[in-house]
């Protein structure tokens, strides 16, 4: 009756031959990986608009609504003013300091806020994703953008500080715009790496504030890394030099501020920005694709 | 059985063999529930208890095995009906059909993408209407051009516009009602070769629900396929030939809507 193996009494084949007969394909079954990267591509427009989306509805219920994409980094910046540059009136050996704090601060929240999102994108969306199909890459991709959104304003603000704090502005400041990408692409393969592991592993929401804590004490945000030289053993110093949001931070440093002390001279650190991006934006795609027909599952 | 093959040019092939779009082959579907967990097992204490002591966390994880081993073949031109009691089945085998959940055993093939037009489409809440229509369209896999053409149409159908200009206030502020509605809209303004429709005509006052029925019958005369799931037998002996009877998660009963339809009556009649 309903589970007889035979489909059809008249044809004797068994269901799966009649399926391979008619050419039917598994429902939900995984595309290559040259046609998820088209299927992600016609999709453009949906993660684009999304993202922008998010973005906006962030601050949707505020009264002050939109300003505050701009009045957030704005207040966190005189955060920092008020606590380093008013109170303790750090220096640190580090020539202008406000700056400084306030470059490594933006940009590292940026990758913070994507891992974020990221680590939600599967799990937060599981009501859209069993409602529609649409490659899933999309969503991790959507907040990255968000996100990137976020850090444009932020990059705005932080023009204004740096230039009230007595930098001049000088070409190599255009240098900004491709360690800003590169990042992207670097914080889009992150957040797809834990956009497949928040989905199996419900407790990374909890987890990843503190290894992002963690990733900020390593990564040069509040102070020079070259405390830890006296600190640690020489292979660990080294490993925190090639930490990739260190490498980001200083890159962006370097471009904007005129004397701001570097950790490896600035063609290791393009290496280094270039190979980090390459890897993890490729290896984190390709860890989501082999795991986009499980999504729905939760 | 000539009656059932309406789109008769295409249902059969050369030889007279009909051409199957959906094949479900002992289809196993599983959820796994974290959390609902109560009483002394929701305490920290308890759970530090059972990692200590390694014991399986079987408050905090759950399976429930929703869809139990079915197997039916659908063809061109059929329009079924699932029915059955509530928490059955019905609903998790249509997202598994349309290739949204994953079959934990057995097997599903379709023709092409089938297409859910659920009531369940999650929309972002904080978004106004208008914007919700877009980027339910282009989720859908719509081109931007085609969606500047469907919106005007997505938002006139829904009636949301009819007290006032609602399609420019956030989605939250709707009620249940309309949200349901523009939702409805959205998902059926795509045509579809295999369409899978859950509960959509259950939405909306009676006047919604006349144009919404019509609407479907439309979507049904392009579509290759139809399966309905509802709760209302009415509608489903008007539009499907053949159904299925899935209770507690197995196939009850496949054959003619009247035969089908009567026997789940009687049982709930009983019950």
């Amino acid at each position: 009756m309903a589970n007889t193996a035979v489909a059809d009494a008249g044809s004797g084949l068994s269901r799966a031959e009649l399926a391979a007969r008619h050419g039917l394909t598994v429902a939900g079954a995984r595309p290559t990986l040259a046609a998820y990267v088209k299927q992600v591509w016609s999709y453009r427009h949906f993660i684009t608009t999304y993202a922008n989306a998010k973005a906006v509805s962030a601050f949707s219920q505020a009264r002050l609504g939109q300003a505050w994409q701009v009045l957030t980094p704005l207040t966190n910046a005189a955060v920092y003013f008020l606590i380093f540059g008013v109170i303790l009136n750090t220096k640190r050996n580090v020539p202008n300091f406000i700056a400084y704090l306030c470059v490594g601060v933006f940009v590292f929240t940026f990758t913070q806020a994507a891992v974020m999102g990221g680590t939600r994108a599967i799990s937060g969306n599981l009501g859209l994703i069993r409602a529609l199909h649409f490659p899933r890459a999309s969503l991790p991709i959507a907040t990255t953008l968000t996100q990137f959104r976020n850090l444009l304003y932020a990059m705005a603000v932080l023009v204004v500080i740096v230039l009230a704090t007595g930098e001049p502005i000088n070409l190599e400041w255009l240098l900004v715009v491709p360690a800003i990408l590169l990042m992207t692409v670097f914080n889009a393969g992150l957040a797809m790496i834990l956009a497949r592991l928040g989905s199996k592993l419900t407790d990374m929401k909890q987890i990843m504030p503190f290894v992002m804590r963690t990733w900020m004490y390593g990564s040069g945000v509040l102070y020079s890394v070259k405390v830890f030289e006296e600190n640690l053993p020489a292979l660990v110093a080294q490993l925190v030099h090639i930490n990739p949001l260190l490498v980001y931070i200083e890159l962006v440093r370097h471009a904007m501020l005129e004397n701001t002390p570097l950790t490896s001279s600035a063609p290791v650190l393009w290496l280094l920005a270039i190979a980090w991006a390459v890897v993890v934006g490729l290896g984190g795609f390709i860890y989501f694709w082999r795991g986009e027909q499980e999504y729905g599952r939760g | 059985m000539a009656e059932l093959n309406s789109p008769a040019d295409a249902a059969t092939t050369a030889v007279g063999e009909r051409i199957p779009t959906v094949i479900v082959d002992d289809a196993h579907l599983i959820y796994r529930v974290y959390g609902g967990g109560n009483g002394s097992a929701a305490s920290p204490a308890a759970a530090l208890r059972r990692i200590v002591r390694r014991q399986p966390a079987r408050q905090t994880l759950r399976e429930v095995h929703a869809v139990k081993g079915v197997s039916f073949t659908a063809y061109r031109g059929e329009a079924i009906g699932l029915i059955g009691s509530n928490g059955s089945g019905k609903s998790t085998l249509l997202r598994a059909i349309a290739g949204l959940m994953p079959v934990n055993r057995g097997a599903i093939y379709t023709q092409g993408q089938p297409s859910l037009l659920g009531v369940n489409a999650a929309l972002l809440g904080d978004l106004s209407g208008e914007r919700n229509v877009e980027l339910g369209c282009l989720a859908m896999g719509m081109s931007p051009e085609e969606v500047k053409k469907v919106a005007p149409e997505i938002l006139s159908f829904s009636g949301i516009n009819e007290r006032g200009d609602f399609a420019s206030l956030p989605m939250r502020t709707y009620s249940s009602g309309m949200g349901a509605r523009l939702r409805f809209a959205i998902s059926a303004a795509k045509r579809h070769d295999v369409l899978l429709i859950d509960e959509a005509l259950a939405t909306g006052d009676a006047r919604f629900r006349r144009r919404s029925e019509q609407r479907i019958r439309q979507l049904r005369e392009d579509a290759g396929t139809v399966f309905l799931v509802s709760h209302s037998i009415g509608s489903i002996r008007d539009t499907c030939e053949r159904s299925i009877w899935l209770e507690s998660g197995l196939i009850r009963m496949d054959g003619p809507t009247d035969e089908v339809a009567q026997a789940y009556e009687d049982y709930m009649a009983n019950r």
